[in-house]
């Protein structure tokens, strides 16, 4: 049978469930190709952003969770802006990245991830991004560490990368915050 | 005119030359900024790409702080701005979800450009150039994050908008028309893709400088950044275009002066507007 068949038994039912409480609505979609026309990023993805408002429509979750669009999208809203059904086409993105990374499934562009968990571990310990250590935490975990050398050096002789974190006084208030309470998950 | 103040962790480090450019025209202006007290990062892209929860509440303890104050807010940075709204916008619904009681504050969120294009604001600007910035062609980017998604950033001409064009023409530069001014930058895949990020720019860089443009001009500090530092990837294309913050040039055409330490932090040299200003010390004392 031609892989490219969808059955309407492998729909992810939680899924739709989950796009419904974000208001979120995919089968709102008549494919007229603006999102896919319109998204910057497109010539690199491996489906076009109308490929992954149909897949999330027929609750193909897995498929989307594996690919490589979710986390090339840039989230620059162009999709979601030109809509002409205003699906939070962006905001479906979001969910499947955050389904992807909760699921723990190998993300096909794993540099991606790292870099958004290296901004967020420097956010969630001092309160706000502090470039250097960010930058220095994603080059270990992504083993990218020759690239982007001489900018570096070069942002940091220009008095632009500070070596000391700025931090906020009431840092317990941020590690509520990335403490998992009151996810919405558990509401 | 007194302000709630955002800078944003950017405006701290990569772009601290924007928060100083702020600052002094607001001084220039009579407008006084009170930082929100103790902000925290609104969680830019990361967090709302990959975590709901956290991409919410991070904006919302600023929102939180800020509205004891209650004065409108001012914001520097595009994706401050919007993460922002959105955070308003979803606690004005609905502030129990988020287990907050209530939040009801009268204050509006303004991105900076928005505010600076207010006819006032823009005549008070006119009033206190000494130094047109005549001869100074350049091409008004706007990215993402100011405009998109309008149901979330409330902004009234997103694919047409006029701010920057407005605020240059103020200052006696020439707004150039262009094909790139609202396309993306990938600001947000620049350090894990270079290479997307490098044929996006290229992309900009090159419609730019084909409309005629000397410069470019922006209000988002990671269009700044990325704009500016991946240009050198696609050497070959012509001549690196530098990126000014709207409030840079403004400054520099209050003040009639560009001094070394403002130019320092360019990635790519931002000699034209130097120029452009030495011209008008030049026509000025012509005219004396």
């Amino acid at each position: 049978m031609d892989k490219n068949c969808i059955s309407p038994d492998e729909r992810s039912e939680k899924f739709l469930g989950k796009l419904k409480t974000r208001n979120i609505d995919v089968q709102a979609c008549y494919q007229c190709g603006r999102c896919s026309a319109g998204c910057p990023i497109g010539d690199f993805f491996d489906l076009n952003v109308m490929e992954v408002v149909r897949l999330a429509a027929y609750g193909q979750e897995e498929r989307l969770l594996e690919s490589h669009a979710i986390w090339l999208c840039a989230a620059c809203e162009t999709c979601a802006t030109r809509c002409p059904n205003e699906i939070e086409i962006a905001g479906l993105m979001d969910v499947l990245r955050e389904l992807a990374l909760r699921k723990g499934i190998t993300p096909a562009e794993p540099r991606i991830p790292l870099f958004h968990r290296a901004f967020l571990g420097s956010v969630g310990r001092w309160g706000k991004a502090y470039e250097i250590g960010m930058i220095a935490n994603y080059k270990i975990k992504s083993g990218d560490l020759m690239g982007d050398m001489k900018l570096g050096l070069s942002m940091f002789l220009k008095g632009k990368l500070k070596l000391v974190p700025h931090s906020i006084e009431a840092k317990s208030e941020i590690k509520e915050i990335f403490s998992g309470k009151g996810k919405e998950y558990d509401r | 005119m007194k302000l709630s103040y955002y800078p944003g962790c950017s405006l701290q480090g990569t772009a601290i030359d924007y928060d100083q450019s702020v600052r002094k025209i607001c001084l220039n202006l009579d407008i006084e900024l009170v930082d929100i007290p103790d902000w925290n990062c609104c969680g830019a892209s990361s967090a709302h790409m990959t975590d709901h929860e956290v991409g919410m509440r991070l904006p919302m303890r600023n929102l939180l702080l800020a509205a004891e104050a209650n004065h409108d807010i001012l914001v520097p940075c595009a994706a401050c701005f919007q993460r922002l709204k959105a955070a308003d916008k979803a606690l004005r619904e609905n502030p129990t979800f988020w287990d907050v009681q209530e939040y009801a504050p009268r204050y509006e969120i303004i991105h900076i450009s928005t505010f600076l294009a207010r006819p006032e604001i823009l005549t008070a600007i006119k009033e206190k150039v000494t130094h047109d910035l005549n001869g100074l062609n350049i091409a008004c980017y706007y990215g993402c994050l100011s405009l998109r998604n309008p149901r979330v950033t409330d902004a009234l001409n997103w694919e047409m908008p006029e701010t920057l064009e407005k605020i240059v023409a103020a200052i006696g530069a020439k707004p150039v028309a262009w094909s790139h001014r609202t396309e993306c930058c990938s600001g947000s895949l620049t350090m894990a893709r270079p290479d997307i990020a490098e044929k996006l720019v290229g992309d900009i860089v090159t419609a730019a400088r084909r409309a005629g443009a000397g410069a470019m001009v922006t209000d988002c500090p990671m269009c700044q950044a990325n704009v500016e530092s991946r240009q050198s990837g696609e050497t070959g294309r012509g001549a690196e275009l530098p990126v000014f913050f709207a409030t840079e040039l403004i400054a520099a055409a209050i003040s009639g002066t560009y001094p070394a330490r403002q130019q320092k932090p360019h990635l790519v040299s931002p000699v034209v507007l130097s120029r452009v200003i030495d011209n008008a010390v030049i026509s000025k004392e012509g005219s004396v």
